[in-house]
């Protein structure tokens, strides 16, 4: 293999090193600093974003194991910008906690994880990647150390995850059992709709619900994100659930095509309960992690009617609106790790009169609400409209009935929090907020991202070019 | 530069100075952009008629088309028509009139004021769109200033009220979203009416989509029985709001069942226009008989309002070309009318803090300025010839009346019968506030409206005068437009 050769695993390559390198500089003891560790990694996800603009060529290294294309280098590039946001956000928190240095580790080892399931074109390679980016989120979601909130929740989404993933190693098993091959991509041709297939894409499907928490898979969300510190939350909510919705298309749209009106049909109701499920739990929320994960799992329905779309609009649409949703939850995450932060509360009524004490917060918050509701001129509009308009592709007048009625719950419980930040009045009002320059700094990227990425057009016609 | 590519620029470019201006100036930057806008209306008005006075017989004026979204074929394309210009000089108006009404506004005056301008941006948007996803992206921004101007600047249960209005207009977004993607799917990927409108879809498919449009537009303009968000909506709202709400926000509904339901699928019309006629006379009939029920003055004229903008449909329903320029000219009467209306309530309610017809009572002694706008304003909407309401009425009677059967004469009459009604109601409210013995005693110690107060009732009462002393060239620019739609309505009947 010459060097070129090796240029498709340059994200993965640079990540491995870095990972070891904080390794070596922790065995050492060169940096004792927490904010020089944070400010080292946040460069480090930086370059990695950076690698994303270099030449977009495409391989597949190891006899076809891993596939790189343009389109995947740039989900992989979406990816690492919001762990880059994510790191910026951790400011606060990370500033005096005593592993910092693992924190790193453990985030970048699962964002490598993410990347091989991205590449991955054989099965075992991919399932190795999901563990790969699954156990090391449940040491994170631990890592509040001294709350035992935290400890219940890494102990969740460890045995939620196990049992997942079993569900998804079945399925997998038995496809290989009919089709005798792990790579995925030869699955296309092999696969046709019986019964035994049926039951093993039902497996994997379930599989890939609980990762990206569709009901009824999604029971330990709430809690998760309720427990974990604020910043694995927003890993969770955005880095973990993008790397596998993306993972999702692909196989969909590589893997079992042959097999797309039986899984239409099992997008069609899983996509359809989630949303009202996800929705119509959001509205009895007090806290507001666990209000945004509701709403998380509300999104989730409507990433799965874009997946109904053709075999180059869905996974578009589902990346232009993955971002989109990265910029919206980030923001909303971030005002709240810096509420929480600074004053410790989390419940929903702390939020009153929020407008009136700490403005800018307040803005932010409002916007990415906005967003999060799909109302123009944010990008969470237009994300939401090409999720739709890819799902007319193949979707049933019903579904996408169900989708945009459920538009109208979601508005309501989104625009309440709009409302009691703007113009209740709190009896203890929050203090005013110092939050430092990098949180801020993450929060303006989120803002201007929410404002600008939907409505100057270009971007999504990029996406497209890149996905055909 | 292209007019109409001002009109959106010139709110935009507001609203960001506004976020970096001292605060005590943002009405005085939101102002001048109305009244910007205003004269920008006018000069669109003129070059317009100047245009069809050449001979200019293009179905739209003054296109321009921007690519969006490529790959979705999304345009920005704006075009006008005369009803999309005469909705576009009704906006304008009611804008300029709505600020110069709240402009002793305190409570948090950046916020106020911005999301007024935001509420024009959103109806100048959809009434010069020609795309369906640019309209609709029009008519959504105006959901978050109408609930938070109902939810912190309103009055009685208005967070009730808000949630009420917001959650029921959403429902007719969503409608009209999944009404346009199905025209889009249908229709090889366009989103454009102009390419929407040259297609022949199926029957069945027209009848599958027009209802989802017709009902989801219905619901802004208070089709029966979608009206329920407006008595509460409007009365909850402060009066700038309320002044919106009725004036420009239902029109968005009218003007949008006949762009993009009526015209695009004309057989989807056809086959539910006695549907659409049915709801239309409940809503004038039930309209006018729960208005003679209200004890509050807001509420008077919010349930009027149901009444007056079932004339709207009614006209739509009836298809012809009298009709339909009787419904355009109805949105435009209304909207002025109503305005005016809310705005000479909250004028009242502002002094004397109350809203009960049964404790208000001689204000006019009081009150020479206001109480005369108030009761001219009720003469208009009575009907009285003269005035912009004659006009409209009369002209949506003439259409209804030349359509053949039973049933649309039946519908016709009891809709005519219905202004009886209004006038009762009218009158049993004009009598009571304004004449009569002063019912309590500090009433007297009131002042008459203020320059602003004044300024913004003379602007909309002349535009009611003008229009119903001089109908013809607005009838004229109307019917123009009119003309092919009922002519395409008209002959798939045989």
């Amino acid at each position: 293999m010459n060097i070129s050769d090796w240029l498709p695993l340059r994200f993965e390559i640079a990540l491995a090193v870095f990972i070891l390198l904080q390794l070596v500089i922790k065995i050492f003891d060169l940096v004792r600093n927490n904010e020089t560790w944070l400010r080292l990694n946040i460069a480090l996800t930086f370059l990695i974003v950076l690698l994303g603009f270099t030449s977009n060529d495409s391989g597949s290294p190891f006899g076809g194991m891993f596939v790189s294309t343009s389109f995947i280098i740039i989900e992989k590039t979406i990816l690492a910008f919001a762990t880059m946001l994510v790191l910026m956000q951790s400011y606060n928190w990370l500033k005096h906690h005593q592993h910092a240095p693992e924190f790193f580790m453990l985030l970048l080892t699962a964002l490598f994880g993410m990347f091989l399931i991205l590449s991955a074109n054989n099965i075992l390679l991919f399932y190795l990647g999901l563990e790969m980016a699954t156990i090391p989120v449940a040491a994170l979601a631990n890592f509040d150390l001294d709350k035992q909130r935290s400890s219940e929740a890494g102990m969740k989404m460890i045995l939620s995850s196990a049992f997942s993933s079993g569900m998804l190693l079945f399925g997998i098993s038995i496809f290989y059992g009919i089709t005798g091959t792990l790579t995925i991509s030869s699955w296309q041709e092999l696969l046709r709709p019986g019964g035994l297939e049926v039951l093993a894409l039902i497996f994997i499907m379930a599989g890939f619900g609980f990762k990206i928490s569709l009901v009824p898979f999604h029971l330990w969300t709430a809690d998760v994100y309720e427990g974990s510190p604020v910043s694995i939350t927003a890993f969770l909510s955005v880095v973990s659930k993008g790397a596998v919705s993306f993972a999702l298309a692909r196989f969909l749209f590589s893997g079992v095509i042959m097999m797309q009106e039986v899984w239409i049909e099992i997008l069609f109701l899983l996509s359809i309960v989630t949303m009202t499920v996800g929705n119509l739990f959001a509205i009895r929320q007090t806290n507001i992690k666990r209000f945004l994960a509701f709403s998380t799992v509300a999104q989730a329905g409507y990433i799965l009617l874009g997946l109904a779309g053709d075999p180059v609009n869905a996974p578009t649409s589902v990346v232009y609106f993955i971002l989109v949703y990265m910029f919206s939850n980030l923001a909303a995450l971030g005002v709240v790790e810096a509420v929480s932060f600074a004053t410790g509360k989390e419940n929903l009524d702390d939020y009153k009169g929020l407008y009136n004490s700490n403005k800018k917060l307040a803005i932010v918050l409002m916007l990415a609400l906005f967003s999060l509701a799909g109302i123009p001129p944010t990008a969470g509009f237009f994300g939401k409209l090409f999720l739709f308009t890819s799902g007319i592709h193949s979707a049933s007048l019903v579904w996408l009935l169900f989708a945009s009625l459920n538009l109208v719950v979601s508005l309501y419980y989104y625009m309440r929090l709009v409302r009691m930040m703007f113009s209740e009045k709190n009896e203890q009002p929050l203090a005013s907020i110092q939050s430092p320059m990098l949180s801020r700094i993450a929060l303006i990227i989120c803002s201007v991202g929410i404002l600008f990425t939907g409505i100057f057009g270009g971007l999504y016609d990029y996406l497209h070019q890149l996905a055909k | 530069m292209n007019l109409l590519l001002l009109l959106i620029l010139i709110p935009v470019v507001a609203l960001l100075i506004s976020v970096f201006v001292n605060a005590e100036k943002v009405k005085s930057v939101i102002l001048l952009c109305a009244i910007a806008e205003l004269i920008l209306c006018f000069e669109l008005l003129r070059e317009f008629m100047m245009e069809r006075a050449a001979g200019n017989n293009s179905p739209y004026l003054f296109e321009i088309v921007y690519p969006w979204f490529k790959t979705w074929n999304i345009n920005f394309h704006a075009g006008v028509d005369g009803i999309s210009v005469s909705m576009l000089l009704l906006t304008a108006l009611v804008t300029v009139a709505a600020i110069l009404v709240s402009w002793k506004m305190e409570d948090k005056p950046r916020e106020f004021f911005m999301m007024l301008m935001l509420l024009t941006l959103g109806a100048i948007g959809f009434f010069i769109s020609m795309d369906l996803i640019m309209a609709f992206f029009f008519l959504e921004l105006s959901v978050v200033p109408k609930f938070l101007l109902i939810a912190h600047w309103g009055s009685g249960r208005k967070v009730y009220s808000a949630t009420k209005l917001a959650l029921m207009l959403m429902a007719g977004s969503s409608l009209i979203l999944v009404g346009t993607l199905l025209l889009f799917s249908k229709s090889n990927g366009s989103f454009d009416i102009t390419v929407l409108q040259s297609l022949h879809l199926d029957g069945e498919t027209q009848r599958l989509i027009f209802p989802l449009m017709f009902l989801g537009f219905g619901v802004f303009t208070a089709l029966f029985p979608f009206h329920i968000w407006v008595p509460d909506g409007h009365s909850s709202a402060p009066t700038a709001g309320s002044m919106f709400l009725a004036g420009i926000s239902m029109k968005l509904g009218g003007y949008g069942c006949i762009r993009f339901a009526a015209i695009l699928l004309p057989e989807g019309t056809q086959y539910y226009s006695t549907a659409i006629i049915l709801l239309a006379t409940i809503a004038i009939v039930y309209g006018a008989f729960a208005t003679l029920m209200q004890k509050d003055i807001k509420y008077i004229n919010a349930y009027s309002s149901i009444s007056h903008c079932g004339f709207v449909l009614l006209g739509i329903g009836m298809m012809n070309q009298t009709a339909l320029t009787g419904a355009v000219l109805q949105m435009i009467s209304h909207g002025l009318m109503t305005a005016l209306f809310f705005g000479a309530i909250g004028m009242i309610y502002s002094r004397v803090h109350t809203r009960d017809v049964r404790e208000l009572g001689g204000l006019l002694k009081i009150m020479p300025f206001i109480g005369s706008v108030y009761i001219i304003v009720g003469l208009c909407s009575l009907g009285l010839p003269g005035l912009s309401g004659f006009v409209a009425e009369m002209t949506v009677f003439m259409g209804a009346w030349q359509m053949p059967g039973t049933f649309n004469k039946v519908a016709t009459i009891l809709a005519c019968a219905s202004i009886v009604v209004t006038a009762v109601y009218i009158l049993q409210a004009v009598a009571k506030v304004m004449l009569g013995p002063i019912k309590d005693e500090h009433f007297l110690t009131l002042t008459d409206a203020a320059w602003y107060e004044r300024s913004a009732s003379w602007l909309l009462m002349l535009a009611i005068i003008i229009m119903g002393v001089l109908p013809m060239w607005l009838a004229q620019m109307i019917s123009h437009d009119t003309a092919p739609m009922a002519v395409k309505l008209l002959t798939l009947n045989s």
